[in-house]
């Protein structure tokens, strides 16, 4: 009877495993198949033609990479900066405890309010308008809490002796940090950078009201223009176009390209904590 | 004198002083905005009324209900699958797994949570509809049964990874003492590493459900959008994540409508607010081991 148990029981969470990677399989499965026939190169470089029921994605693609590289200027640079100070300078007390929990409560927050606050903000408040730059930097404040997160994750992991050695030669602290702890660190920030910036990239929410175009017959020109976006191409072409069924193909297309665009950025990420992991075993 | 170390140090510490300004300053423009919307219509409309119809003809009105029970239908009916998917697949992994196995399913765990929710929405419309209506033999399967399943593969990865390190984190001596006492693998499971584990899974599932509360695209493309109160799984819903995405877009600045949109998201926020605390006290109960 208990080996019954037993059994049953471990078979249960193997079960459980098998699910979710069922899932993953699925997704990918599906999304590759269908995905795969309407890819070709005239699809990534060429604009949708005759009301987005023929053509390409071109203008969608480089909207993308264009509101992702002003995410990651804006948030980068104030996210690790956050890290390096929660990691090097922070002392435990009452200002760090409410710093932290900020932390932790900007991640949690929809990604909807994100969209509003950034509608409130930098499109009605500092009248940027519905642009790349107003979506870039809502996606920026998206992603900041899990760049810092990470960031700071990989200062910790520096060892503690790098930085006495340092200081034992007579380095200042902001000398240690610039040149022992960020160099040691800089493989983890980078994972924890590009997984963070290449979520970003696949956000829909956020740029829904802050800049995202259903059409564009032109490429961006400058930071203040409207974008079309991979996200939220896929989400017209699948939901708001006038011949859903017509244009199906298309939307295969475009979510292979986005999931493909996006699980590369995490596979790269991933590889560098690999071989990282590694590196630090021997 | 102003060194360079000080202002290297001020420098980084406005850089994380930002964090609280950014939550500060969301809070603060939700609930300005919020009681702007107060002013034009009542706090009791807005919470004893069920149906949010702001394009009505002769008077639009602004309840909440309908789709705050949208919300939570859709979340729980995530959680009920999501929940005992995701700790036993942590379970697994955990305690199960070959090394070799789980050097495989991590990273693949990781990949499910890079998906971005448009496109699992999309498979939402294309794969799981169609095989709900099929199985359940609807008309449609744009439903908030459809929604639940979606936000379920949505919190998996969350509450695989957080429940996972739960787990890990139990002394292995703990496993050691009850092997000794002669309790098999699974009893082992059960009694003595869950038990031990259960403030940081409850972290785990505080996380998921903000994940499935918070999301929006997967919602908005899959449970139909019909603004009434639901009555079944089968039922065409709204949560309040996509009655913002699908209105905000079309409404006047300084309207009632405009401001009640806000007013929702407020609402939104004080529950992620909540479920935050939770989990940060959960997360504080976890911190014996460590």
């Amino acid at each position: 009877m208990k080996n019954l148990e037993e059994v049953i029981g471990l078979y249960t969470l193997r079960l459980c495993a098998f699910l979710v990677v069922l899932a993953i399989f699925v997704i990918l499965y599906d999304i590759l198949v269908q995905g795969m026939p309407a890819i070709s190169w005239e699809f990534l470089t060429s604009y949708p033609r005759e009301g987005m029921t023929k053509g390409g994605i071109w203008p969608a693609v480089v909207g993308t990479v264009y509101v992702t590289l002003i995410t990651a200027i804006c948030s980068i640079p104030l996210g690790v900066g956050a890290a390096i100070y929660l990691s090097e300078y922070a002392r435990e007390g009452w200002t760090t405890r409410v710093i932290r929990s900020s932390i932790r409560n900007l991640a949690g927050v929809p990604s909807i309010v994100y969209g509003l606050f950034g509608v409130a903000l930098f499109v009605e408040g500092l009248r940027f308008g519905t642009s790349v730059l107003s979506a870039g930097l809502t996606l920026g404040l998206l992603t900041l809490p899990w760049i810092i997160a990470t960031a700071e994750e990989a200062l910790k992991s520096v060892p503690q002796t790098y930085r006495e050695a340092s200081y034992a030669l007579g380095a200042t602290k902001w000398q240690t940090i610039r040149s022992q702890v960020l160099p040691s660190a800089f493989p983890g920030i980078l994972t924890g950078t590009i997984l963070g910036i290449s979520r970003a990239a696949g956000e829909t929410a956020p740029i829904l009201f802050t800049g995202a175009a259903f059409y564009l017959p032109h490429l961006p020109s400058s930071p203040f223009d409207q974008f079309m976006a991979l996200p939220y191409h896929l989400f017209n072409l699948s939901t708001q176009h006038h011949d859903i069924e017509g244009v199906r193909h298309l939307a295969y297309g475009t979510a292979m390209v986005l999931i493909g665009l996006v699980l590369a950025m995490n596979l790269v990420a991933i590889l560098i904590r690999y071989r990282l992991r590694k590196q630090k075993r021997n | 004198m102003f060194s360079k170390e000080r202002f290297v140090q001020y420098l980084f510490f406005v850089c994380a002083l930002m964090t609280v300004v950014i939550l500060g300053g969301i809070f603060i423009m939700l609930l300005y905005k919020t009681l702007k919307f107060f002013e034009l219509v009542g706090l009791g409309e807005f919470f004893l009324e069920r149906i949010w119809k702001p394009s009505a003809y002769s008077k639009p009105t602004y309840g909440v209900l309908a789709m705050l029970v949208s919300t939570l239908m859709v979340t729980v009916g995530a959680m009920v699958i999501a929940i005992p998917v995701g700790i036993g697949a942590a379970a697994y992994l955990s305690e199960v797994a070959s090394p070799h196995v789980r050097e495989w399913l991590k990273p693949l765990v990781e990949l499910l949570a890079g998906v971005p929710s448009v496109a699992i929405g999309f498979l939402g419309i294309v794969l799981v509809g169609p095989f709900l209506a099929k199985v359940f033999h609807l008309s449609s399967g744009i439903n908030a049964l459809n929604g639940s399943i979606l936000l379920a593969i949505m919190a998996l990865p969350t509450i695989i990874s957080v429940s996972e390190d739960a787990f890990s984190s139990v002394p292995l001596s703990y496993r050691e003492a009850s092997c000794a006492l002669g309790a098999t693998k699974w009893q082992t499971i059960v009694w003595v590493t869950l038990p031990a584990a259960l403030p940081g899974i409850l972290v785990a599932v505080m996380l998921g459900i903000g994940r499935a509360v918070g999301e929006t695209m997967t919602v908005l493309m899959a449970t139909g959008n019909a603004k009434a109160m639901p009555h079944s799984f089968f039922d065409s819903v709204a949560t309040m994540t996509a009655v913002i995405a699908s209105e905000i877009g079309e409404v006047d600045y300084g309207s009632e409508h405009y401001y009640g949109l806000f007013a929702v998201g407020c609402l939104l926020f004080l529950i992620s607010l909540l479920v935050n605390l939770l989990a940060d006290y959960f997360n504080s109960k976890m911190r014996r081991y460590a």
